[in-house]
C-alpha cells in the first residue's frame, strides 16, 4: 500500500513539476478592442510573435469596442488586475496621460529593458500624437488611418461626370454633387466619424487651431477654438448640403459606410481603414482621393492619424516588461507592419515599413492616399494631433451640435459656439481633477 | 357577454387579433431574418415570408456564433443561453430563499433590532441598481466578481418584495398549524421545512416565473461587469453583434439570437401561466 | 391583529435574516454610501488622486441645460409609455372579457411579451424601423417619408416610446382583465336590463371600479419607466439624437461609465435615488395598503 502511494504521489509531483515548466513563459496580457476581421490579424500577430521565441506568452483578449476596453483597463487598474499591454483610442491620449501613476511610458519600458529601440524609425504624423512634446514616445501607435474620400465611379458616371474629374477643392466637390441631385442620386454624399473628419482633421489639413496650447499639447489650460470663420463656413457649406438632400447623414461612427458599400452614395469621407470593408462588399468601380480642401487657405498641410495606441501599465515586473518590449519591437518589425497595413488599409507606423509596403501601393492604385496625405508636410503644432482631456466625451457633445445643424436646428456659428461652450466646461472639470 | 350582437362578437374578436398582430409583427420579423441569408436583408426591402436556411442558421448560431466568416471572438450562443440561464437561477433561487427565510424570521420570531432591520430590508426598494451602478460596479471589480457568475449573480438578489410577499402570506397561517406542529415537538426549523414550505408552494412557483424572468433579461448590470464574450449573457451579447464603427454585422445571426433569447423565457411564462398570472397580481398589489 | 403564536429565540432569527442582510449592506447600502460620498468629489478616472469639491457637481448639474432636459426626457418618457401600454392594455383586457371562450387563447396569446427583454424588444423595433433596410421605413420611403431616427429626434423619441410601449402591454393586459372579470357579472347584467348600453356601463360602472386598479397601475408603469426602459433606448439610439432620449438612468450610465466623469455620474446617481425615494414612498403611501409594521 505505502509503494503505492509513493509511486503516486510522485507521480503527481513529477506532472506538478512538468506542467509548471510549460507555464515558466513570462505572460503578457494584451487587452484590445478587435473584433471580426481585424480581430483574427491581430491574433495572427500575436501567434507568430509567441512561435518565434521561448521566454514570453501573450495573451490578448477582446474587452468590447474602444471606449468598453478603456474602461475595462481603468476598471482592472482600480481594482489592482491591470493587463500589461491596453489598446487606447487616439481620443483617450490625454486621460492615459494624465494617469502618471497609472501608466509607463513606452520610452521608459524600452530603455529599462535594454532592447534596441530607435525612435526615429517611426513616421513623424504617425507618433506624434503620442509622443511628448519634446519627442519622447509614451504608447506605441498601432493602428493609424486618416480619412480620404472614397468616390463611387458608377454613380459619378451616371450624373454625367468624368470619374477623373478633379475634387481637390470643397467647391469641386459641390459641383459634383449639383450634378449628382439633377441626375436623381438620393445620396450624393456622406461621412463616417464627423467630428474627426470635418473638424479635428479639417483642422489639422488647413493648418488652423482645433484648441489653444497646441491642440492642448503644451498645457491642461487649452481651450477649444474650433468656432472660427473658417471651421463655420465648412459646417454652413455641410448643413446646406443636408437641407439640400446632397449630403445624407447616416450617424456618428461608420454607418454611412453600410450606405456607400450598398451603392447608394456618391461620395465617402471616411477611414482609409475603410478599405478593406469596401473592397469586399463594393460591387460598383470604387476611387481612392485626397481628402478636399478649400482654396486660398493653408491647406494642405497634413491629416491627423485616428485609431488606437497601446499603452504599457504600471505594476509589473522588470521580467514582464521586458516581455513587452520584446513585444514593441516585434510589431515594429517591417514584415509586420507591412503585412498589416495591406491586410487593413491601415498606414505601416515605421518609414521603413511604409518603403516595402511600396509594390502593393502600386498594384493598387490610391491604397497610398492616405499615406501620401499624412506625409505631405513636416507637421505643425496644429497639425501634431490633439490632446484633450474627457475628449470622448467632447465628441459626442460636437456629434450633437452637428446633428443639430444637419437637421437645421441651428446654424454652424450658433452650433459650434455651444459646442466649444459645453467643450471648454468638460476640459477645466478634466485640469481640475488631473492638476 | 351581456347582448348578443353578431356583430359586436365578430367586432371583439377582429380587435384582439389585431392586437395580436401588432404584439407578433416584430418577432415575426425577426424570425423571417432568421431564415434568410445576409445578403437578402442587406438589399431592401425585407423579406416578409420566412426563407430556407432555417437550420442552417440556427445550427451555426447555436453551435459556432454565425457563419464561418463571422465567427471570431463570437461564442457560440448555446453558451450565452447556458450563462443567462444559470444567471436566471441564481438569483430566482438565491430570491427565494433569502426571502423564505428572512420572512419567515419576521412572522415567527422576536429578536433585537427586528423593526430595524425590517426598515433597512424595505429601503432597499429604493435603491435599484441604476442608481448605485458605479459604486456597486467598483464593489463587484475589488471582489474580483467581475466576469464571474456571482458578480452577475449577487447584486440582483435581495430582493425586498419577495420578502414582503412571503410576509404577508405567512400572516395568514391560521394559528393552529403551529400550535399542531408544536404539540408534535415540532421546533421551528422543522415547522419551516414540514409546513410552510409546502402550503407556500404556489407562491413560490409564482415568484419563480416573475424571478426568473428579472434574471433572465437583465441587461444593464450584465453589460457593465462582462468583458469577456465567453461570460456574455444572451440578452446583452445581441447587442455586441450590432454592427457598429468598422465591423460588418451578420443579420441572420443577430435575429436567431433574439429569438433564442426570448425561447426559455416565453416557455416558462406560458407554461406556468397560471401561477404567473396569480403571482403577478399577489407580489404588485 | 390577531395574536400570534412566536417561536423562542433570538440568534435563530438573526441567522435567518443574515443572508439578506449582508447582501444588502454589500450591494446595496454601501455603494449608495459611496454614491453619496463620491459626489461631493472630483476623482479621476484611475483613482490615483481626487479632490474635494463640495457641492459643486451638483451645481454643474443643475446649470448643465442638457441635464435638466433629461428629467423632461424622462418624464414626458415615462408618462407616455404608462399611458399608451394602459390603453392598449384596458382596450385589449375589455375585449378579451367579453368573450366567454376564447379568452383564455387570447390571454396566451397576448401575455408572452412580457418574457421578451426590453432590450430585445429594442433590437426588433430597431431593426423595423433601420433607415436603409427596415422594413417600415422602407415602405415610408415608398410613400415619400424618409424615416432616420438618426437624425430626429421626435422619431428617435416616438419609436423609443413605441418599443417600450409594445414590451409593457402585456403587463397592463393582464392587471386589467383580472379586475373586470372581479365585477360581478351581476351588477352588469342589471344595469344592462335598466337598458344601459355598453358604453354607459362602462364610464358608469366599469371604469369607476376600475380605478383603483388603473391608478396603481400609472404609478408602477412609471415608476418601471423610469428603469426598465435603459435596455430599449440603449439598443435604438443610445441616447441620441442630441440626447432626445437620454434618460436620467441613461445619463448616469453615459456620464459614468462612457465618458469615466465619476463625479457627476455620482452626484446624478444621489440625485436619482431621491427621485426613488420619493417615488417609492409615494407609492406605497397611495397604493401599498399592506405595508406597515
Amino acid at each position: 500500500m505505502q509503494s503505492i502511494k509513493k509511486t503516486f504521489l510522485s507521480i503527481v509531483i513529477f506532472l506538478l513539476i512538468s506542467s509548471t515548466s510549460a507555464y515558466a513563459k513570462t505572460q503578457i496580457q494584451w487587452w484590445h478592442a478587435f473584433g471580426g476581421r481585424l480581430g483574427e490579424l491581430l491574433d495572427e500577430q500575436v501567434k507568430k510573435f509567441n512561435a518565434s521565441q521561448n521566454d514570453y506568452e501573450v495573451v490578448h483578449t477582446r474587452k468590447g469596442n474602444y471606449s468598453e476596453t478603456l474602461n475595462a483597463g481603468i476598471a482592472a487598474f482600480r481594482a489592482k488586475q491591470q493587463p500589461h499591454v491596453l489598446m487606447v483610442f487616439e481620443v483617450g491620449t490625454a486621460t492615459m496621460m494624465a494617469a502618471k501613476g497609472a501608466i509607463k511610458p513606452v520610452y521608459e519600458v524600452m530603455a529599462e529593458s535594454g532592447v534596441k529601440f530607435n525612435p526615429d524609425a517611426y513616421i513623424p504624423p504617425v507618433k506624434g500624437y503620442y509622443t511628448t512634446t519634446d519627442g519622447k514616445m509614451l504608447s506605441l501607435p498601432y493602428n493609424a488611418s486618416t480619412p480620404v474620400l472614397w468616390i463611387n465611379k458608377d454613380l459619378m458616371k451616371k450624373a454625367g461626370l468624368n470619374p477623373n474629374m478633379s475634387l481637390k477643392t470643397w467647391g469641386e466637390v459641390g459641383k459634383a454633387l449639383d450634378a449628382a441631385k439633377s441626375a436623381g442620386i438620393s445620396c450624393g454624399i456622406t461621412t463616417a466619424w464627423q467630428s474627426w473628419i470635418h473638424l479635428e482633421n479639417f483642422s489639422a489639413y488647413h493648418n488652423v487651431p482645433f484648441a489653444s496650447k497646441a491642440n492642448g499639447f503644451s498645457g491642461l489650460d487649452t481651450e477649444l477654438t474650433f468656432n472660427s470663420p473658417l471651421h463655420t463656413q465648412h459646417l454652413g457649406l455641410l448643413g446646406k448640403w443636408a437641407q439640400e438632400g446632397k449630403f445624407y447623414y447616416a450617424g456618428r461612427r461608420n454607418e454611412g459606410g453600410a450606405n456607400f458599400r450598398s451603392g447608394e452614395c456618391m461620395f465617402f469621407t471616411e477611414s482609409s481603414a475603410g478599405y478593406a470593408g469596401i473592397k469586399k462588399e463594393a460591387k460598383f468601380d470604387f476611387g481612392i482621393r485626397h481628402l478636399p480642401y478649400y482654396e486660398g487657405t493653408k491647406a494642405p498641410q497634413n491629416t491627423i492619424i485616428g485609431g488606437a495606441s497601446l499603452w504599457v501599465m504600471t505594476g509589473h515586473s522588470a521580467e514582464e516588461y521586458k516581455g513587452v518590449a520584446a513585444l514593441i519591437n516585434f510589431l515594429s518589425r517591417t514584415d509586420i507592419q507591412s503585412q498589416w497595413a495591406q491586410d487593413t488599409g491601415y498606414l505601416p507606423i515605421t518609414t521603413a515599413a511604409f518603403k516595402a509596403t511600396g509594390s502593393f501601393y502600386r498594384k493598387n492604385p490610391g491604397t497610398d492616399t492616405a499615406g501620401k496625405q499624412m506625409l505631405a508636410n513636416a507637421p505643425t503644432e496644429n497639425s501634431k494631433g490633439l490632446r484633450l482631456g474627457s475628449f470622448d466625451q467632447i465628441r459626442g457633445i460636437i456629434d450633437e451640435e452637428l446633428e443639430a445643424i444637419w437637421t437645421g436646428k441651428k446654424n454652424a456659428q450658433n452650433a459650434m459656439n455651444s459646442a466649444v461652450a459645453r467643450g471648454n466646461q468638460l476640459l477645466r472639470r478634466f485640469e481640475r481633477a488631473n492638476k | 357577454m351581456v347582448e348578443k350582437k353578431q356583430a359586436g362578437y365578430w367586432l371583439t374578436h377582429l380587435g384582439l387579433i389585431i392586437g395580436v398582430l401588432f404584439i407578433f409583427f416584430p418577432v415575426w420579423l425577426a424570425f423571417v431574418g432568421s431564415t434568410v441569408t445576409n445578403d437578402d436583408i442587406l438589399q431592401p426591402p425585407f423579406p416578409v415570408l420566412p426563407g430556407p436556411h432555417f437550420i442552417e442558421n440556427y445550427k451555426n448560431t447555436l453551435l459556432y456564433g454565425g457563419p464561418e466568416d463571422y465567427v471570431y471572438n463570437h461564442i457560440p450562443i448555446v453558451k450565452m443561453l447556458i450563462n443567462s440561464t444559470i444567471m436566471a437561477l441564481g438569483i430566482t433561487i438565491g430570491k427565494i430563499i433569502i426571502s423564505l427565510l428572512s420572512a419567515f424570521a419576521f412572522v415567527y420570531f422576536k429578536f433585537p433590532f427586528r423593526r430595524t432591520f425590517f426598515w433597512l430590508i424595505f429601503i432597499t426598494l429604493m435603491l435599484p441598481v441604476e442608481v448605485r451602478i458605479v459604486p456597486t460596479y467598483e464593489v463587484v471589480a475589488n471582489l474580483n466578481m467581475l466576469n464571474s457568475y456571482s458578480g452577475l449573480i449577487l447584486p440582483l438578489i435581495a430582493s425586498a418584495t419577495a420578502t414582503f410577499l412571503f410576509r404577508q402570506f405567512f400572516l395568514t397561517v391560521p394559528n393552529e398549524m403551529i400550535e399542531a406542529a408544536r404539540m408534535d415537538g415540532a421546533g421551528p426549523i422543522q415547522f419551516f421545512k414540514d409546513i410552510l414550505i409546502p402550503i407556500s408552494r404556489t407562491n413560490i412557483a409564482a415568484l419563480f416565473v416573475i424571478m426568473f424572468v428579472y434574471g433572465f433579461n437583465q441587461y444593464l448590470w450584465p453589460l457593465l461587469i462582462t468583458t469577456d464574450t465567453s461570460m456574455q449573457t444572451i440578452v446583452m451579447g445581441i447587442k455586441f453583434m450590432i454592427p457598429t464603427g468598422d465591423d460588418f454585422g451578420h443579420w441572420p445571426t443577430i435575429f436567431s439570437t433574439a429569438i433564442l433569447s426570448m425561447i426559455p423565457t416565453v416557455l416558462i411564462v406560458i407554461g406556468m401561466q397560471k401561477f404567473f398570472v396569480k403571482g403577478l397580481l399577489e407580489s404588485d398589489k | 391583529m390577531e395574536k400570534r403564536v412566536i417561536f423562542k429565540g433570538w440568534w435563530l432569527p438573526l441567522l435567518l435574516v443574515s443572508p439578506q442582510l449582508i447582501i444588502s449592506a454589500v450591494f446595496f447600502f454601501y455603494p449608495s454610501g459611496e454614491a453619496i460620498w463620491n459626489s461631493l468629489f472630483l476623482p479621476d478616472p484611475f483613482g490615483l488622486k481626487s479632490e474635494f469639491v463640495g457641492i459643486d457637481n451638483f451645481t454643474f448639474l443643475f446649470g448643465d441645460p442638457y441635464y435638466r432636459a433629461s428629467f423632461i426626457t424622462t418624464a414626458i418618457f415615462s408618462i407616455s409609455v404608462s399611458v399608451l401600454s394602459m390603453g392598449l392594455g384596458l382596450y385589449f383586457a375589455v375585449l378579451a372579457d367579453r368573450l366567454i371562450k376564447g379568452a383564455g387563447v387570447y390571454q396566451t396569446l397576448l401575455i408572452w411579451p412580457y418574457a421578451v427583454a426590453p432590450a430585445v424588444a429594442g433590437v426588433l423595433w430597431m431593426f423595423m424601423f433601420n433607415g436603409r433596410i427596415g422594413l417600415v421605413s422602407w415602405y415610408l420611403g415608398l410613400l415619400g417619408y424618409d424615416w432616420n431616427h438618426a437624425l430626429h429626434s421626435g422619431e428617435a423619441m416616438s419609436l423609443v416610446i413605441v418599443a417600450s410601449t409594445w414590451s409593457r402591454v402585456s403587463y397592463n393586459f393582464i392587471f386589467f382583465l383580472a379586475g373586470l372579470q372581479a365585477i360581478p357579472k351581476s351588477i352588469i347584467e342589471a344595469a344592462a336590463i335598466d337598458g344601459a348600453k355598453f358604453w354607459k356601463r362602462f364610464r358608469t360602472i366599469v371604469f369607476p371600479l376600475l380605478s383603483p386598479i388603473s391608478f396603481f397601475l400609472l404609478v408602477v408603469n412609471i415608476v418601471y419607466a423610469f428603469f426598465e426602459t435603459f435596455g430599449v433606448i440603449h439598443t435604438i439610439t443610445s441616447g441620441g439624437p442630441e440626447q432626445a432620449t437620454t434618460t436620467l438612468v441613461y445619463k448616469v450610465y453615459a456620464d459614468g461609465f462612457v465618458g469615466q466623469d465619476l463625479g457627476s455620474s455620482a452626484a446624478q446617481s444621489v440625485i436619482l435615488l431621491i427621485c426613488v425615494g420619493l417615488l417609492t414612498v409615494f407609492q406605497f403611501k397611495y397604493i401599498e395598503r399592506k405595508v406597515h409594521y
